[in-house]
């Protein structure tokens, strides 16, 4: 068959909604988008474990340090879930990591923000998980079955982690004088990046137009932006916060907010690792990935010398 | 009257505490996913076991003290105590170091809290009973866990095997401690001594497959359970009780 067959086939597929599955056929910038998107998601979840991570051992109570552990661990697991998914497109883990430190591969820039003070663990499970579930919801029917699949149990623990930062923020919105001042502040410094997260504004998207039509992608990023903007202008109300953009305003002929416009410039700057902690993150990738190396070689050697000594048995 | 069973009930939950805390600085930077997920599941095993030790703690203060005065709660217990009030053994405080101490910790730990529990499930204290019950599927799955590792790593590669006899030299001098009663453990009814020779055979066990050497007779160091730590216990808690003491009755 020609090759003009096979995509006319595959795109037939995609167009009936039919999963793409790992055997079948598909054009090679379709997989390697899948595999520069599904990595970067799986590296995204594991460098997102850092800056909560950093409030593990000082969280206030012993209720919020186990909630926390529960979190951060389950951010593993989304990791493992996604690498997993990738390597059905032929990569390995090991070479998906070892872009990731070498900076070939990319990972979500809200990660090389800091975690100054214990709301901010609030406002990342609101506003950080709350944004990664506006795209993630959107993925559980992206056209690529693994990946698909793997995003079904992803989000739903993803929107637990978002309502349990929400009641982070809502106990300290009830608070003290210091806990408010806390809260506002958190949220100050996580809105924009919040609204970053969903990428360039779709007059400036390179990748979306093919993205679109294979599937991999159901909406625009403006349109997943808009929906969680309209989602969080709704939920502060009830923490009696404000979001720091004056322009703020409910549209009632769009039917959606309006908002102001996010510094582009900053946006890009940390895209291109001048963030506040892109050094940091990737340098505490690195040195757990080094640092656990005697580690793997141990775990590998072993392995094998119990296979050998199990065939010596069997000879 | 029940002062010894606050402080033993204090010393079990400070041990679950302070190890789920050193543990939970694996978080993120595990040697490969799969194991920082493992070493952060049983931090969280622990600081559950924690909880509910404290709480009973908690509730044992009630009946004991006058209401007027602050309430204790599972908090205050672990974030208002000072160094010399904090029962853990000296063990359980020790940094990670590299993964081979925190393997190591960790099976000296669970292997005696498997038979810990054991006992524990059968205490005259119905609470002490049903906690000990309740947590010992867990602590097996970490005994399992802790003695694979040993195993693994004992006979692994040269390297692994030298960070191993590296570990035990470190941490060998912290195992005797724990099956010294303190008053309150003798109090309580629980007498670690009686089940030493088990702890023994279990690491005799483990270690001979993992080809690392059980070492002779050394000095022992002491008095964790009495609140006379290592210099390290006052930076885990400093940390641990940061937001606590800088921002007083608050709720989080
Ligand atoms: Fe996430
Ligand atoms: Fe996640
Ligand atoms: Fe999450």
């Amino acid at each position: 068959m020609p090759v003009q067959d096979f995509e006319q086939l595959f795109q037939d597929k995609i167009d009936n909604e039919v999963k793409i599955e790992p055997k079948d056929w598909m054009p090679e910038a379709y997989r390697k988008t899948n595999i520069r998107q599904i990595s970067q998601h799986a590296h995204s979840e594991i460098v997102g474990m850092l800056p909560e991570g950093n409030w593990i051992s000082r969280a206030p109570s012993l209720k919020r340090k186990a909630i926390l552990l529960a979190k951060v661990q389950d951010e593993a697991g989304h990791g493992l879930y996604l690498y997993s998914a990738a390597e059905t497109l032929g990569m390995s883990r090991e070479e998906m990591i070892n872009d990731l430190h070498s900076g070939k591969a990319k990972y979500s820039s809200i990660f090389n923000y800091p975690t100054l003070t214990w709301a901010d663990i609030g406002a990342i499970g609101w506003l950080v998980d709350g944004a990664a579930i506006m795209n993630q919801v959107m993925l559980t029917r992206t056209s690529y079955g693994p990946y698909a699949r793997a995003m079904v149990r992803i989000c739903k623990e993803e929107s637990f982690h978002q309502r349990q930062g929400f009641e982070i923020l809502l106990v300290l919105s009830r608070g003290t004088a210091a806990q408010k001042i806390m809260c506002q502040d958190a949220i100050n410094r996580w809105w924009w990046p919040a609204l970053m997260m969903f990428g360039p504004k779709d007059s400036e998207s390179t990748n979306s137009d093919q993205s679109m039509k294979w599937k991999i992608k159901r909406k625009t990023n403006d349109e997943l932006r808009q929906n969680f903007v309209d989602m969080i202008a709704e939920q502060i109300k009830t923490l009696g916060m404000k979001l720091p953009d004056d322009q703020l305003k409910w549209n009632a002929e769009r039917k959606h907010y309006d908002f102001g416009e996010i510094n582009w410039d900053e946006f890009w700057q940390v895209v291109k690792g001048n963030g506040p902690c892109n050094k940091q993150r990737l340098e505490a990738r690195r040195k757990a990935w080094e640092n656990g190396e005697w580690v793997r070689e141990a775990a590998a050697a072993y392995a094998q010398k119990r296979a050998d000594r199990q065939k010596d048995k069997a000879a | 009257m029940t002062n010894y069973l606050i402080d033993y009930t204090l010393h079990l939950a400070d041990n679950a505490l302070i190890l789920g805390q050193r543990n939970a600085e694996w978080c993120g930077h595990g040697p490969v996913l799969e194991q920082d997920i493992a070493i952060t599941n049983i931090s969280l095993d622990l600081v559950g076991q924690a909880r509910n030790f404290y709480q009973y703690a908690a509730e044992l203060i009630h009946q004991s003290v006058d209401k007027s005065t602050h309430p204790a709660t599972e908090d205050s217990l672990a974030y208002l105590r000072t160094e010399r009030e904090f029962k853990n053994c000296l063990l359980v405080e020790q940094p990670n170091t590299d993964w081979a101490q925190t393997i190591l910790r960790q099976f000296f730990f669970s292997n005696y809290q498997f038979l810990l529990y054991q006992e524990l499930q059968k205490n005259n204290d119905t609470q002490l009973a049903a906690i000990a019950e309740k947590s010992l599927k867990e602590v097996t799955y970490h005994l399992r866990w802790s003695s694979e590792w040993v195993i693994r790593l004992g006979d692994g590669t040269a390297e692994s095997h030298q960070r191993m006899l590296q570990a035990i030299d470190e941490l060998w001098r912290y195992t005797g401690e724990i099956f010294t009663a303190a008053d309150y453990e003798e109090e309580a009814g629980v007498d670690p001594s009686l089940f030493q020779p088990q702890w023994l055979n279990k690491v005799k066990e483990v270690f001979d497959e993992a080809t690392l050497p059980v070492p002779e007779k050394t000095f022992m160091q002491s008095g964790g359970k009495t609140g006379t730590h290592t210099e390290h216990l006052g930076f885990i808690l400093t940390e641990l009780q940061y937001i606590q003491r800088a921002y007083p009755d608050s709720q989080w």
